[in-house]
């Protein structure tokens, strides 16, 4: 492979499109399922950012260690995301035996 | 750089052609061994032996009329069989099946019977693509509409990710005594000999992981007797009931090129590759190169034999026993022998 | 060669990323979510931290999502609306904050210093699996720990909201 760079601020715009992205579902959908797939775009697009400063860290002679605890950060994003998904589907599960649907504007049960 | 494209090619040409040669096979050897187990002949009119056999159903097949049901997801239906190939032949590139002689092609070195040489997460990344397996037998149960066919595709899903993670702890074993993650690398730690007299394959050293990882790849593949999503007399052949034609040979192909790739694990992992057990290849040039090939190549075969001779041989688990086993037998086991792996290193033995 | 490659799977992964917000299909919403993961693994693979991608394939990919498709296929989700119908004055704010927040992102990249990237011989040295590794068991134990209690907490959580109610 040469060594042609990818500029770290194209890494940083895909992140930031993507985020943008996942707000626009998580505000507009309506199903609960669609809006937890669109958090999971927003959380990945978070893990992209992370990425992309650790590959801008890793090229600098010290930056080994701060690159090497970036990548352990998304780690530990995707570990989150995967707890926080078996959590919240379970959480749907239990909402759908409940109410019927998974349509967010009809729990409302706690509003006052 | 086109050189080194063009060696690639030439690589992922052969195995593929070696892959997708392995389904006529592996279709006649099913068949014939089956019969010579159950006391009768099998098919023996096609050809001296039946060895035409397999042409013969490739062309029925591709002759068959393609239905799809009125009813399903098209897209869907579709995409099934067609993740189940491409997933079974992608995950052969990180696997070693030859030793790195040195071998020189167009000025350019071939750097070992690999498809992909640089890949240093190997394994990992045959896990990675084999998880995505699940997707095709989801689907396919989804997108038929047809109960029989969603619960065998469920039931299947559930059962690949249940022995996935059995699957994977016990390669953490296999990974551990050779420190590092590429296949070639895991084969040449199991040269030479352990405690003196035994072949330091992994197969000795952690007999445990060795069963787990045989045991769980058997579930893996949906082969008897973990084959209850496909069992004729329970699900009408489960999520391939609305399937006919090519798509059901895809499926078909897909099943055998997984069989083919975990035999191949099995023999890089626990087995030891292309090395024979007391004896070093230290053959120069392309002789030892072939000769590692073959001795891969035959170890694979008898694997895939065991797989037939397994599926012949025992009944079918029922799916509550198959997910007990899998959660409750096979996930303890590879943990102790995680446990004795890094006890043994730690203390020295391995 | 390099930056085509991650302008292709740029692509693929925003132009996935908009039919899974806005197809109607949950079973193609997750499809799509996958095809995403996988041009965001081969990113990672292309900026040389490949044990992150293949992570991101087994986890992301593998798991997490058939875990959706489970649930959709359990509760039977059938298709749902379209985007943002029926509440027009929300959707609008909506997709005003979400362009607005992108521009904001989009101009704070710009702001940075602009870097000229690193350069990529194949796997950066960090990115294989054994710096890692020492690294989470050494530097970072206390939170690979945490994540394991993480994880359990979260395994128990979703068996007892799931589970049926003893009749």
């Amino acid at each position: 492979m040469t060594d042609i760079p990818i500029p770290q601020t194209w890494v940083l715009a895909l992140s930031a499109a993507l985020f943008a992205i996942g707000t626009l579902g998580v505000l507009l959908r309506r199903n609960g399922i669609a809006i937890f797939l669109s958090l999971e775009l927003m959380l990945n697009s978070a893990n992209l950012a992370f990425v992309a400063f650790a590959m801008t860290l890793a090229a600098r002679p010290d930056g080994a260690e701060a690159a090497l605890a970036g990548q352990l950060f998304v780690f530990f994003v995707i570990g989150v995301a995967a707890a926080e998904a078996a959590v919240g589907l379970a959480l749907f599960i239990a909402l759908h035996r409940l109410k019927g649907a998974i349509d967010v504007d009809r729990v409302n049960i706690l509003r006052w | 750089m086109w050189v080194e494209v063009l060696v690639i090619g030439i690589k992922l040409a052969v195995v593929l052609a070696a892959l997708l040669t392995t389904v006529p096979i592996m279709v006649w050897v099913e068949r014939r061994a089956s019969a010579l187990m159950q006391d009768r002949l099998g098919p023996n009119r096609v050809g001296p032996f039946g060895l035409f056999q397999p042409v013969v159903d490739a062309v029925k097949l591709i002759t068959k009329e393609d239905l799809i049901p009125r009813d399903v997801s098209r897209f869907l239906y579709i995409l099934a069989p067609v993740v189940a190939l491409t997933v079974a032949l992608s995950t052969f590139i990180a696997v070693p099946f030859g030793s790195d002689t040195g071998l020189e092609l167009f000025g350019h070195a071939v750097r070992g019977f690999i498809v992909a040489p640089d890949l240093n997460i190997g394994v990992l990344y045959i896990f990675a693509i084999a998880s995505l397996a699940v997707y095709a037998t989801v689907l396919a149960g989804w997108a038929s509409n047809n109960k029989y066919s969603l619960y065998g595709g469920i039931r299947a899903s559930a059962q690949t990710i249940s022995y996935e993670l059995a699957m994977t702890i016990s390669v953490v074993g296999v990974l551990m005594a050779s420190s590092s993650l590429h296949l070639h690398q895991v084969v040449e730690a199991q040269t030479g000999t352990w405690l003196g007299v035994l072949p330091r394959w992994n197969v000795c050293t952690q007999l445990l992981g060795a069963i787990t990882f045989m045991v769980a790849a058997f579930a893996e593949t949906n082969r008897i007797p973990f084959d209850l999503p496909e069992a004729e007399a329970e699900l009408v052949s489960g999520y391939l009931t609305e399937y006919s034609s090519m798509k059901y040979a895809a499926f078909f192909m897909g099943e055998y090129v997984h069989m083919t790739v975990a035999s191949a694990l099995m023999t890089v992992l626990f087995f030891g590759g292309w090395t024979l057990p007391w004896i070093d290849l230290a053959f120069a040039g392309w002789l030892g190169g072939l000769l590692s090939i073959g001795i891969f190549c035959a170890k694979v075969a008898f694997f895939l034999f065991f797989f037939v001779w397994v599926r012949w041989t025992l009944p079918r688990f029922r799916f509550d026993q198959l997910m007990a086993l899998g959660w409750k037998v096979m996930i303890p086991l590879s943990v102790l022998n995680f446990l004795w792996v890094g006890f043994a290193i730690a203390a020295g033995i391995m | 060669m390099v930056p085509v490659v991650f302008a292709v799977a740029a692509v693929v992964a925003v132009v996935f990323a908009i039919v899974t917000i806005a197809h109607r299909s949950p079973v193609i919403n997750v499809l799509s979510l996958v095809v995403v993961f996988f041009a965001m693994a081969a990113i990672f693979a292309l900026l040389g931290m490949d044990f992150l991608a293949a992570i991101q394939i087994i986890v992301y990919s593998g798991a997490i999502l058939v875990l959706f498709l489970f649930v959709i296929m359990l509760l039977n989700i059938r298709s749902v609306e379209r985007l943002g119908s029926g509440r027009r004055v929300q959707a609008l704010l909506g997709a005003v904050v979400a362009v607005g927040i992108g521009a904001a992102a989009l101009t704070a990249v710009s702001l940075l210093t602009p870097t000229t990237g690193a350069v990529y011989p194949g796997s950066l040295e960090t990115g294989t699996v054994v710096p890692i590794g020492r690294a989470l068991l050494t530097t970072h134990l206390f939170a690979f720990e945490f994540i394991t209690l993480v994880l359990v907490a979260a395994i128990v959580g979703a068996v007892y909201l799931a589970r049926r109610e003893p009749r």
